[in-house]
């Protein structure tokens, strides 16, 4: 089975030569005249006074908890969607009980205004 | 060495970076020109020859190979250097799994044109493109940028977003095709069905008159499951961050978001990526969607065994080879032009709009579209 993942291999160390190519060949190319104020964080012509590594909106944390829960549930989905036929009504039912709380648990987040911006 | 799978990986390379990729860029430019009612790129010329502005690429390559190699002060240099580099390789490594062509069997050799024929597919597709997040995280924090970190904040939560209505909406498709494989997705939408054949199966009448039996349909993803297809192309556009999914960039807002303080070939990486996502989201689509490289109407062996008794067994498989690799590359080509008209149709959506499309409309469209599909199958199913 190994075999299969040769092709993936490869792509993945050609990917990475090629990236480093065209970075390394860039480096060798440019000119380099470097001042302070060219180094400058680049703010509009301001000086920059807040450091961007501080804390930020907490919608981004929520929204990736959200995505957290939703993707390992909708992970579930994908063997389930594959083997649907064989299941049968068996398997319909089962995922729409599994779904209940995922639906229970949207609705919920909607009506708190979690995925209000 | 697998000698085969490096002549494919060749093949892939050369097609989409040394034609399409380069190609793309100037479609980008000529097609908002006809569009706007410009003239567009027509200025790049080599010995005063411009063919229709056909040397812009280049003339882009080398101005960025020319650009100052630009580190902001406070910034980390490492990570500044690695994000572009985390953007381009799950673009790159993304084709492996599309199958370009059939399987095909000449004698003893068989010929199965795709990279890696993966057992769960379009999973991988999933998992190698969710790596892609990192990079604009990446490149956001280690810029020491007020904007480049809004533009990082914006994207990586846009991207993990569409990547959970993106997953729920091609279930739809594995329920109808009973596989994860891109490679038996392909093989199970070469053939066709008839449109109105339900009527018959539901025992409503006992045979269907000739002329409506004659209407058929192939059995694409996009006529079993056309809901899907609007929404998986929506998610995996959005994904891609181009116009009108923006936000992240947003110049108008937060100056070029992640891309700020980047200047010469790293920007050009994150470019690249860009523009290499454009093909590989046509070429999913493709297969998920449009039948991959078969030909409507004509199956593989329809076709192997009408042209066959011309030409010989081993040539007309090479024959079918070359037009099932064709067609798959038009239907590419196809989409590369729906996603260029409507990138350059639509407005920027506010950042919002993008969060409300993907929580609030696609997510629970896509859950009632799974079950309306293993509804309509079973039901289908009972009656077959």
């Amino acid at each position: 089975m190994l075999a299969d993942y040769s092709g993936v291999v490869i792509l993945l160390v050609v990917a990475f030569i090629v990236a480093g190519v065209m970075l390394l060949v860039h480096q060798l190319l440019s000119p380099r005249r470097e001042f302070p104020e060219k180094q400058e964080p680049f703010e509009c012509g301001e000086q920059q006074i807040v450091s961007p590594h501080q804390r930020f909106a907490v919608k981004f944390y929520l929204v990736a908890i959200l995505f957290v829960v939703f993707d390992v549930e909708a992970v579930f989905f994908y063997p389930w969607g594959a083997i649907f036929t064989e299941l049968g009504w068996y398997g319909f039912w089962i995922m729409a009980v599994f779904t209940v709380p995922l639906v229970v648990g949207l609705a919920y987040e909607w009506l708190k205004g979690g995925l209000e911006w | 060495m697998p000698w085969d799978v490096v002549a494919k990986i060749l093949f892939m390379l050369l097609v989409v970076m040394a034609a399409i990729l380069p190609v793309i860029t100037w479609i980008e430019r000529k097609q908002s020109a006809v569009m706007q009612d410009r003239i567009g790129a027509n200025r790049a010329d080599i010995g005063g020859l411009t063919v229709l502005g056909l040397f812009h690429p280049l003339a882009d390559v080398a101005k960025l190979f020319a650009k100052e190699d630009f580190v902001p002060a406070g910034a980390n240099r490492f990570m500044h250097l690695l994000a572009p580099v985390i953007s381009i390789v799950p673009a790159i490594v993304t084709l492996a799994i599309v199958p370009f062509g059939g399987l095909y069997v000449f004698g003893d050799s068989h010929w199965n044109l795709v990279i890696a024929d993966l057992d769960w597919g379009l999973l991988y597709v999933f998992a190698v493109g969710s790596l892609a997040t990192y990079g604009a995280v990446i490149a956001g924090w280690a810029s020491n940028n007020n904007w480049s970190l809004l533009g990082s904040l914006r994207a990586s939560a846009q991207m993990i977003s569409y990547e959970v209505t993106m997953g729920l909406s091609v279930v739809g498709i594995f329920m109808v095709f009973g596989t994860l494989k891109l490679t038996d997705m392909s093989f199970a939408q070469d053939t066709t069905f008839r449109l109105l054949g339900f009527i018959e199966h539901f025992g409503w009448v006992d045979e269907l008159p000739a002329f409506l039996s004659w209407i058929q349909l192939p059995t694409w993803g996009i006529f079993l499951q056309p809901l899907g297809f609007i929404m998986f192309l929506t998610a995996i556009m959005a994904e891609n961050k181009r116009p009108p999914f923006d936000a992240p960039e947003g110049e108008s807002e937060i100056v070029s978001g992640y891309h700020l303080e980047y200047s010469g070939m790293r920007f050009g990486l994150f470019y690249t990526a860009e523009f290499l996502e454009i093909p590989v989201i046509g070429m999913i689509v493709t297969t998920l969607f449009l039948g991959g490289w078969s030909i409507p109407f004509v199956p593989q062996e329809t076709l192997i065994a009408a042209i066959g008794g011309v030409f010989g067994e081993g040539l007309a498989t090479g024959l079918c080879m070359i037009a099932h690799v064709s067609v798959f590359f038009v239907k590419v080509i196809v989409m590369i032009w729906l996603q260029m008209t409507i990138r350059w149709t639509l407005p920027r959506f506010r950042y919002d709009q993008v969060m409300d499309l993907c929580w609030k409309i696609i997510l629970p469209l896509s859950l009632a579209n799974v079950f309306v599909t293993g509804f309509a199958i079973l039901v289908v199913r009972s009656v077959v």
